[in-house]
């Protein structure tokens, strides 16, 4: 972990959540540390199952706990340790120091209410202004996201945008309390090509304006490239790499990592084989011994299947958790 | 040698009910408009396009599981278009379908085998036993152990289950197969090993494949014509890297600038045309549309050879 002088935005240390099933524990996250500096952007990419989502999650207390069980040295957002945090304080944090977008922004809204209505009281919650100034906020938020026609979404359901129109009124919302640090989780899957270049381009430089810290939780290594500084891979609930954006597609260092990019679609022209990774992702409620991903591995020896291998630096701002790296 | 699948002319609309007034008003909604492809035999033809573009209609028409307004489907230059249930049934086998979400696609009370064989059972070849076996033989094929034979859908991870859909749209030995987005919905490791899998099934069965898909970059890695749609139309078709290289159609253009990168090193700034920019420079769908004459309506003109694409011929 590069030693920062002041105490990054995000600072997880050896997190680890579980959730009890009547057959077993389904391990999420095993044992992840990562962490986040103001106003950087970092993209945490994995497959669905990997622990991407819940670690995220985890750091903004929105997993019901029971039934999750969150362990972690450390876990703070803005310099307050979320697991002392009492539910007042949660509260206060979600909106107003760190705010995060989901993937489908359909199910996001409430379907009762006014997109207006749902802005401004977000914005009511953490602030002492009347209901006309938040209106205004919320319309002027609305402009600042692209939308044409503000006065009227405000006042539209949900049901009658679009996805696109949805995600960026979404985006809106999360940006209503100018928050520190923005966590957006998948949040183009869901949409057309061309929106979806849209949206990540408007995010990006909202982040820019805001000076806000993102995180982009994906699978799509496309989105990555096109949007952040540094980037984390998980598998199988644990830290597998991280390093500079760039670093991590000219030169990856775990085999998983390399893997993941050898087998990006649209690599060089014509019809061709991709080149596939075999087998499947570890089941969380019996995950393989040692490295998760050594089943699935082309250079995995014994010391894989033994144990798990730390998180070690190679070069500067670089870790890959790999034996055969040593 | 006829195509394995051709559409001529296909339409499809659907009444819209008018708002107000005492007894309802409908008109017609145009959801597919005068699309002609060819998918030729041994190959695969890409059909992209955003949501709502007609792509997933066209492909249910030509398999007859939507009745189109208008136009024709042939199926190994037969017209299927009218043809009643009974004269259906042996081109039901010669065309199947794969969808994007394979969890409702698989019936959860069957087993893996049972829903394998069921295609053999429906058209009556083979004795059950022998049924069986094929399922078994495909679920191999796939990808899958013998012994899957007797799990359930629920069992299964989102790609083995997308392999089981694959066995049992093939196990008729089918010339055409009509998927809709199959990988959308899958993980970018197993996204690979499916269309990897469906390259090495079309190589070794010369299969026909219309791929439905929105996603570019798996259509430049599996097809060997594009064609795309937008509001309905057929607005450029062309064989892939022509697609990509030398796109005519502002909207093709529009959608080739919004692949994402592969390196961070070639980000850029985009520039996007809102929907209204981009519509004012389309030619417009029909004269009804913007008043134009017969004359000067959109038609798809040639470009180079297999490549045509919409404009307005004065």
């Amino acid at each position: 972990m590069s030693a920062s002088p002041v105490t990054p935005l995000v600072d997880i240390r050896d997190l680890s959540v579980s959730f009890p099933q009547h057959d077993g524990v389904v391990q999420a996250v095993r044992g992840v540390t990562l962490h986040v500096d103001t106003g950087e952007s970092l993209g945490i990419v994995g497959e669905s199952g990997s622990g991407k989502s819940v670690s995220c999650m985890a750091v903004l207390r929105l997993l019901r706990s029971p039934p999750a069980r969150i362990e972690a040295t450390a876990l703070s957002l803005g310099g307050v340790d979320m697991i002392a945090a009492d539910k007042r304080q949660i509260a206060d944090m979600r909106g107003r120091v760190a705010a995060m977008i989901f993937q489908d922004p359909m199910t996001a809204f409430d379907p009762v209410f006014t997109i207006g209505q749902q802005i401004v009281e977000t914005i009511r919650v953490h602030r002492a202004v009347s209901k006309a100034e938040a209106r205004s906020e919320a319309q002027a938020l609305l402009t600042r996201v692209e939308i044409r026609n503000p006065a009227s979404i405000l006042d539209s359901f949900p049901h009658q945008l679009s996805g696109g129109m949805l995600q960026r009124s979404m985006i809106a919302m999360a940006l209503s309390c100018r928050p520190q640090i923005l966590f957006a989780d998948e949040p183009t899957t869901a949409l057309d090509v061309t929106v979806q270049a849209q949206i990540l381009q408007l995010i990006k430089q909202l982040q820019a304006e805001f000076g806000m810290g993102l995180v982009m939780v994906t699978h799509d290594l496309g989105v990555v490239a096109e949007t952040v500084d540094r980037v984390v891979v998980m598998y199988g609930g644990k830290v597998m790499e991280q390093a500079p954006v760039q670093d991590i597609f000219d030169t990856p260092a775990h085999p998983y990592t390399r893997a993941l990019l050898a087998s990006m679609p649209g690599q060089g022209g014509g019809r061709q084989r991709l080149t596939e990774i075999p087998g499947a992702s570890p089941n969380p409620a019996n995950p393989p011994t040692g490295c998760p991903f050594h089943p699935r591995c082309t250079v995995a020896d014994t010391r894989c299947t033994a144990a798990m291998p730390p998180l070690q630096g190679n070069g500067l701002d670089r870790q890959a958790a790999c034996w055969r790296l040593t | 040698m006829t195509a394995a699948l051709e559409l001529r002319g296909l339409c499809k609309s659907y009444p819209l009910r008018e708002p107000g007034g005492w007894l309802p008003r409908y008109r017609q909604l145009p959801v597919v408009r005068d699309v002609d492809l060819t998918v030729e035999r041994n190959s695969i033809v890409g059909l992209v396009g955003e949501s709502g573009s007609g792509k997933t209609t066209t492909g249910m028409m030509a398999l007859r599981l939507t009745q189109p307004t208008a136009g024709s489907v042939f199926v190994g230059g037969v017209d299927i278009t009218s043809m009643d249930a009974a004269a259906l049934k042996p081109f039901r086998a010669r065309m199947q379908v794969v969808f994007q979400d394979s969890y409702s696609a698989l019936d959860p009370m069957f087993t893996l085998a049972q829903i394998v064989a069921e295609p053999l059972h429906i058209h009556g070849l083979g004795t059950t036993r022998e049924q069986t076996k094929t399922a078994l033989d495909w679920l191999e094929r796939v990808g899958l152990h013998r012994s899957y034979g007797s799990r359930y859908p629920h069992e299964l991870s989102g790609g083995q289950r997308q392999r089981v859909a694959i066995a049992r749209a093939l196990v008729l030995r089918p010339d055409v197969l009509i998927a809709d987005e199959p990988t959308s919905a899958l993980d970018v490791s197993v996204k690979a090993q499916i269309i990897n899998l469906l390259q090495d099934l079309q190589a070794e069965m010369g299969l026909s494949i219309l791929f439905i898909s929105h996603d570019l970059s798996v259509v430049r890695s599996l097809t060997d014509k594009v064609a795309v749609m937008f509001n309905g139309r057929i607005v450029e078709e062309a064989a892939t890297e022509d697609i990509f290289t030398s796109a005519q159609h502002p909207y093709t253009r529009s959608l080739l600038q919004a692949i994402p990168v592969l390196n961070p090193r070639d980000r850029k700034d985009r520039v996007f045309r809102s929907r209204e920019e981009l519509e004012a420079d389309i030619p417009r769908l029909s004269a009804a549309d913007t008043g134009l004459t017969p004359a000067n309506v959109p038609r798809l003109i040639p470009h180079g050879p297999g490549h045509r694409f919409e404009a307005i011929v004065q």
